[in-house]
């Protein structure tokens, strides 16, 4: 039994370490001449959070994101990765208000941040009213996308109220109203593969109509 | 992403010392740098938060223009209303650019700093100079799409990428810095940004450690303000090309053109031009242009660009 056990890690770990050279082999090439700078190693700092009205504490990888902070330390996985480099805005969440991309921007860099995440805009009990109007106008199919869109209409709707102008108002002195084509412009940073988006702006047209 | 250390700066000076160290940058909004620390296209040892150092103002300057703190968004930044009553040019071209996510964490001082976008820099398996100095230029005989028209080198054809500086340019705006020993200094716009030359791993006029603390917009011009920007899709992409203009009542005017340089490309002696008309600056803008295959619907398309904003300025002077 000894043996054969002995005898099936040889072989599995041959295999990996085969493996494991080809790859370093591959990796070496466009790494030469880079950067000399020794690399430092992995460092750590605790970052004090306000996520969704609760203070939490937490102790992280400077190169932690503020998406896997969320994802991975605090388990709130309604806030989506989807590309990791800010193209697709399925990790939108509300920073003080705000809506950024929550994967291009450190965790340790939000010390004393009120954030707000799609769990902290409504429940399934008690739906924030971008919620609702997502659902009653089927702004969605496959859902990956959805917190990230729900996050961004809310703040969409907020910009406009405040008076941020976009690429489509046509008299910058002036107050922008939302319009369709205003929320559309606006809502250019969230992706939807599905294509939900003609339902995504009714879903806004009817918040922003409530709310006015 | 490769390991770094981190730290809060708590004033220009102390940044400037922190980040003139081998190897340590300055992070503001992260929009460009974690995006390429994540490709480890950058892969500094350590960051300098530079958020903390009360660089988030706008305020008017003696002179009647306005001094724009560094890590003012870009949000805040179009959304002033001094900027859009006498700046609209800046407003719009922040407004063309990026999204509504990034615009907010994005800042101006950044925004001035951020890296080209030219696919062979962005792939780390492709020769690239300003990547890794004196590994050659994919560029070149590659896709070029994208790329430079005019201010390239052999060594480079990559291009600037932003919106807000090209209206910054029309502007003549001003970058005010502090280095490591606390001394302030004033770069003017048009000399920020480098051509390539032999060396187009150095980007800008900044010395190690140099921190941007403001950029300063002299007084108003007056006249309409225009951006116009030709892309791809109808929002949220990179130009193809773009046009910045200040055009006053009597056909005069001011113009930089984005996407087709390596920096900001604005040709003070093409302007006496305007009143004749946009192929007259077109011809003047883009000589000694040399587009590529790939490319070369880019100097028409300066010129229609242009055509398209003078044709505007017109009617609106006449429904005036």
């Amino acid at each position: 039994m000894m043996t054969d056990n002995s005898g099936e890690a040889a072989i599995s770990r041959r295999g990996i370490l085969v493996g494991g050279a080809a790859s370093a082999a591959l990796t070496a090439i466009p790494a030469q001449g880079q950067a000399a700078a020794p690399q430092p190693a992995p460092a750590t700092m605790k970052v004090n959070l306000r996520v969704n009205g609760d203070r939490r504490t937490l102790d992280v990888d400077t190169r932690t994101t503020l998406l896997d902070a969320l994802r991975e330390h605090l388990h709130l996985t309604g806030t989506k990765k989807g590309c990791d480099h800010g193209q697709c805005g399925a990790c939108t969440v509300l920073v003080d208000g705000k809506r950024i991309n929550s994967c291009l921007s450190l965790a340790v860099m939000h010390e004393g941040d009120a954030i707000t995440t799609i769990e902290g805009l409504g429940t399934p009990e008690k739906l924030h009213p971008m919620q609702a109007a997502f659902v009653k106008h089927d702004g969605y199919q496959c859902g990956y996308c959805t917190p990230g869109q729900i996050c961004s209409a809310v703040a969409v709707l907020g910009e406009i109220k405040v008076g941020v102008p976009s690429h489509v108002t046509a008299d910058l002195t002036a107050r922008p109203q939302a319009t369709g084509t205003e929320m559309r412009e606006r809502m250019s940073g969230n992706i939807c593969r599905c294509g939900a988006y003609s339902n995504i702006v009714d879903a806004m047209t009817d918040v922003a109509g409530a709310r006015a | 992403m490769k390991p770094f250390t981190y730290e809060r700066a708590t004033s220009p000076a102390a940044a400037a010392a922190a980040a003139a160290k081998p190897n340590a940058k300055f992070i503001a909004g992260g929009t460009n740098l974690l995006d390429l620390m994540k490709l480890e296209i950058e892969a500094p040892t350590h960051l300098v938060d530079v958020n903390g150092l009360n660089l988030d103002t706008i305020a008017p300057t003696a002179d009647g223009g306005l001094r724009i703190g560094a890590l003012v968004s870009n949000t805040d930044l179009a959304a002033d209303q001094r900027v859009r009553r006498d700046y609209g040019v800046l407003s719009r071209a922040i407004v063309a650019g990026a999204s509504g996510q990034l615009r907010n964490k994005a800042t101006t001082a950044g925004n001035l700093l951020q890296r080209t976008r030219c696919p062979y820099f962005y792939d780390t398996n492709m020769a690239c100079n300003k990547r890794k100095p004196g590994s050659g230029c994919a560029a070149i005989g590659g896709y070029s799409r994208q790329l430079a028209v005019i201010g390239g080198s052999e060594a480079c054809i990559a291009t600037h990428p932003g919106d807000m500086a090209i209206a910054m340019r029309v502007l003549d705006a001003k970058v005010e810095t502090v280095n490591a020993a606390g001394q302030a200094r004033t770069i003017p716009i048009a000399d920020f940004h480098r051509l390539p030359g032999t060396t187009p791993h150095i980007e800008t006029a900044l010395a190690p450690g140099e921190l941007i603390t403001a950029v300063t917009l002299p007084k108003p011009l007056g006249g309409q303000h225009f951006y116009h920007k030709v892309r791809d899709r109808a929002s949220y992409a990179f130009a193809l090309v773009s046009v910045a203009a200040v055009i006053q009542r009597d056909g005069t005017g001011r113009v930089a053109i984005g996407g087709i340089a390596p920096k900001p490309w604005r040709v003070e002696a093409a302007e006496p031009a305007m009143p004749q008309g946009s192929r007259a600056v077109a011809t003047r803008l883009l000589a000694g242009a040399k587009p590529t295959e790939d490319n070369a619907f880019k100097v028409a398309l300066v010129e229609r660009t242009l055509a398209a904003v003078m044709a505007e300025a017109q009617t609106a002077k006449v429904a005036a």
